[in-house]
């Protein structure tokens, strides 16, 4: 029976007194799940302070905690079911003692959201639904509590239901269940309530069982980075745990960021029985490999037709815990899976109040508890992947001085200080994407536009003509919609930048500063398209969509590759 | 992977970053199932090694059999063993007659301070569980202790996502927890799946064993009749009564263990 015991581990959030440890602890007591005197001995603390009986004391150990009535830190307690075993994860609703919610939280595979009846929706139910949905636990019900204060009222259960899931929608969470309870009475913690006929759904207990638990990551591509490499005898061990995937004896493997390609030779054991000649997600394993490196703790194994995205800038969504304000251009370390790297916040973008949603007009910093999205740089490329990709290694912490201030996730590459290349003339200048590439992401389903690294082209400059995904004349031009400008591009070369007014039809391919072809193969073709692009400019009658459909030609030039996924940005020019 | 296999791999590797974080680096042994088990672990993660010395802070007032499968055992799992006690104290009489927390404050508390100062530890690796009572059941995995060992448990450090503590002022250290995510039944279906010889003060005889292992005048011993692993494992799931129910300084205040700890105390 122990062999196949399933954990999920649950996390109980919620405001301050909204009565998240009054939840936890009358579910361990309507188990029975608490050992014997527990109940006894917080009898005997409540008579010693003088106060009624509280089931919180049960997980509120410390005696500040019980004395003030609130938690200070995150507490882990274990129950079971008949269906499975449950980590419930008591977490601070106290704005002081954020940094303890989220590490507690930050365990979590699902979550209790608990909500004051009498008190709706406050600051850190908001804040808190915010940190959830940047954790990734999507997996969430809402415990509207203290239902006796309001008459077991479904009109204000329903009122607070409205009001809390249009705000968790708006974040991406979405609740499965809204459940009414008196925690302190027991109203639907165990069994279904008779003080609330109109609820048709299960009690807490029933209903966490109904949780389904995630799929483990060996499906997913390799991440294995190394934690450390032994040689404590004539073994060269590559030691650490596999974040993601499988690994199997005879497996071509590639290391990143160094981009070196061998093979495993043998996965490490000391007792016999752990023998074995494939590995997955989650197992901590040692390795050694056919050609011997230097390896070092950080870089990440994976398949070489699955890698992970090699890079120095990326764009994040973080939460700040820190004492001192998150500012730019500051030294900082980030922890991301096994790497540590000294690195610099060089753009905010956003920095949002978690409670309302809304940005901080012109932020330079982010202040304790603020969410922000910000790009980074780090010295030296690390290995990632984005968040919603692979959670495990799409998330990292930031560390000011001694202590962990932030944490956050990989949302993206961060397009670098100049966005889109450029043709220059002078003070003529044509903002171009047309060596961008088209890439269709098998892990994905769908196209995505990578750009190339950015560049300036000025007169007499050969340009990139052949990409991966295009592949241009080498006499065209490019004619930029907005501004009215043609590049003159001959022999391959940046010849001159001119008004499209004053360009004579001489039968040489005309693209968009896209790259998209645009169907002008005769002069009659090209008054008329005149004619509809001065239309559209001014607004004459002639939709950007229609105008599309008739001129451009996206395949002309072009085509969309498969891959598996995107390993790097970064496309080399052929120039 | 079932259970027991997730809990050993978050085990390895924690042990592993200890080891890669730490320069000096120990394990505090007791003797007892829980860090027998660690040992276990330690083997385990590095390949049959054991890169870092054990510790047992001899209070002099320990069950015999506990020295003695100590003795054993370190020679047989080929570790180096560090036994320190706290000379001072016991030359002054230091005894549970002294009041029991003053006794486990000097001979423990105060006994593994003085190793940590003399051997200058960065980190030290400890066998406690959040299952076993309340102030553990708060605890973080990698937890800071300043010069004086002492516990800031009010204002604890984040973690998350097996980012630990691994910056700290010179001076401090870290208290390495690896198997803080276990409980009790967990150990005992570990030690049984593994095999992992354990000293036999837990077994069975004459119808009483011990639960759990401490100094002998004040750990008590249970009614039991289990003389093997799996009778133990039995039992376990039909008691209603605390795993610590037996060990008198946790008995002496509702805070006992809190203050204990944050002195220093395991």
């Amino acid at each position: 029976m122990e062999k196949t015991k399933e954990v999920l581990n649950i996390v109980v959030v919620g405001h301050v007194d909204h009565g998240k440890s009054t939840v936890i602890g009358r579910l361990l007591y309507d188990t029975k799940s608490l050992p014997e005197g527990a109940i006894d001995r917080v009898k005997r603390i409540a008579k010693e302070k003088g106060k009624p009986f509280e089931y919180a004391y049960l997980l509120d150990a410390f005696e500040e905690e019980q004395k003030q009535g609130i938690t200070i830190d995150t507490t882990q307690l274990q129950f079971r079911t008949e269906k499975r075993d449950y980590v419930i994860i008591d977490a601070p609703g106290h704005k002081e003692f954020l940094k303890n919610m989220i590490s507690g939280a930050a365990s979590a595979e699902a979550a209790l959201l608990i909500i004051d009846a009498n008190e709706g929706i406050q600051e850190q139910s908001k804040r808190h639904g915010y940190i959830l949905s940047l954790l990734g636990i999507q997996k969430a019900y809402v415990l509207v509590n203290k239902m006796d204060l309001i008459d077991y009222s479904e009109e204000k259960f329903n009122a607070i239901k409205q009001e809390m899931n249009e705000f968790l929608n708006s974040l991406h969470v979405y609740p499965l269940k809204y459940i009414p309870v008196s925690a302190f009475h027991g109203e639907n913690i165990t069994l279904p309530s008779e003080k609330m006929p109109w609820y048709k759904g299960e009690p807490v207990l029933k209903a966490l069982d109904l949780f389904e638990k995630d799929k483990g990551l060996a499906g997913k591509p390799l991440r294995f980075p190394i934690q450390d490499v032994y040689k404590f005898d004539d073994r060269r061990i590559i030691a650490g745990r596999i974040e993601a995937g499988t690994l199997q004896v005879g497996d071509e493997i590639l290391i990143s960021p160094s981009n070196k390609v061998t093979k495993i030779k043998s996965i490490e054991y000391w007792a016999d029985k752990d023998k074995k000649n494939k590995a997955i997600a989650g197992m901590s394993v040692g390795i050694t490999v056919e050609d011997e490196f230097f390896n070092k703790r950080g870089e990440f194994i994976s398949h070489n037709y699955d890698a992970p995205i090699t890079s120095d800038t990326f764009k994040v969504s973080l939460f700040w815990m820190g004492k001192q304000d998150l500012v730019k251009n500051k030294e900082y370390k980030l922890k991301l899976a096994t790497q540590e790297v000294e690195c610099e916040v060089y753009a905010i973008t956003k920095v949002i109040d978690a409670t309302t949603l809304e940005n901080i007009e012109h932020a330079s910093c982010a202040k304790t508890n603020d969410v922000a999205e910000v790009r980074i740089k780090t010295k030296g490329k690390i290995c990632f992947d984005e968040f919603k990709n692979n959670q495990t290694t799409g998330r990292f912490v930031i560390v000011d001085g001694y202590d962990v201030c932030g944490g956050g996730i990989v949302t993206g590459l961060a397009e670098e200080t100049q966005r889109t290349s450029r043709l220059v003339k002078h003070t003529d200048e044509i903002l171009i994407n047309c060596f961008d590439e088209q890439y269709y992401i098998l892990a994905e389903g769908g196209v995505k536009r990578i750009e190339g690294r950015p560049h300036t082209f000025t007169i007499g400059d050969i340009i990139p003509s052949i990409g991966a995904t295009y592949e241009y004349p080498e006499n065209f031009n490019v004619l930029d919609l907005e501004s009215n400008l043609v590049g003159i591009v001959r022999k391959s070369k940046l010849q001159d930048i001119i008004v499209f007014t004053n360009y004579e039809y001489d039968a040489i391919p005309f693209i968009e500063s896209k790259g998209l072809s645009l169907r002008l193969t005769s002069q009659e073709e090209f008054q008329s398209f005149r004619i509809d692009l001065e239309k559209l400019q001014h607004g004459e009658g002639v939709q950007i969509a229609s105008f599309a459909n008739k001129w451009f030609n996206f395949m002309k030039f072009k085509q969309i590759r498969y891959v598996t996924a995107i390993k790097s940005l970064e496309i080399e020019y052929q120039i | 992977m079932d259970h027991l296999d997730r809990l050993e791999a978050q085990s390895i590797f924690i042990l592993r970053e200890a080891y890669k974080k730490f320069g000096k680096l120990g394990m505090l042994w007791s003797i007892g199932k829980d860090s027998t088990v660690m040992l276990w672990l330690a083997k385990k993660a590095f390949f049959g090694h054991c890169p870092f010395p054990f510790i047992h802070v001899d209070t002099t007032h320990k069950i015999p059999e506990m020295i003695a499968f100590r003795d054993r055992m370190a020679k047989e799992y080929n570790v180096e063993l560090i036994v320190h006690k706290n000379e001072e104290a016991l030359q002054a009489g230091m005894g549970p007659d002294k009041g029991r927390l003053v006794c486990c404050k000097a001979l423990k508390t105060d006994g593994l301070q003085q190793v940590v100062t003399k051997y200058e530890f960065e980190g030290l690796i400890l066998g406690i569980r959040r299952d076993e009572e309340g102030s553990r059941s708060k605890e973080r995995v990698f937890s800071e202790r300043n010069k004086d060992s002492e516990w800031d448990y009010t204002n604890q450090a984040p973690e998350l996502w097996d980012q630990f503590k691994t910056d700290f002022p010179k001076g401090n250290h870290i208290r390495v927890h690896p198997i803080l995510h276990w409980n009790e039944m967990d150990i005992w279906t570990y030690i049984e799946r593994e095999n992992i010889e354990l000293v036999d003060l837990y077994f069975a005889k004459n119808g009483k064993r011990y639960r759990s292992l401490g100094c002998a005048p004040c750990t008590g011993q249970i009614d039991s009749n289990a003389v093997t692993v799996a009778e133990i494992i039995e039992e376990l799931k039909n008691t209603k009564v605390g795993e610590r129910a037996g060990r008198a300084q946790d008995q002496e205040d509702s805070y006992a263990m809190q203050k204990l700890r944050k002195d220093g105390y395991m």
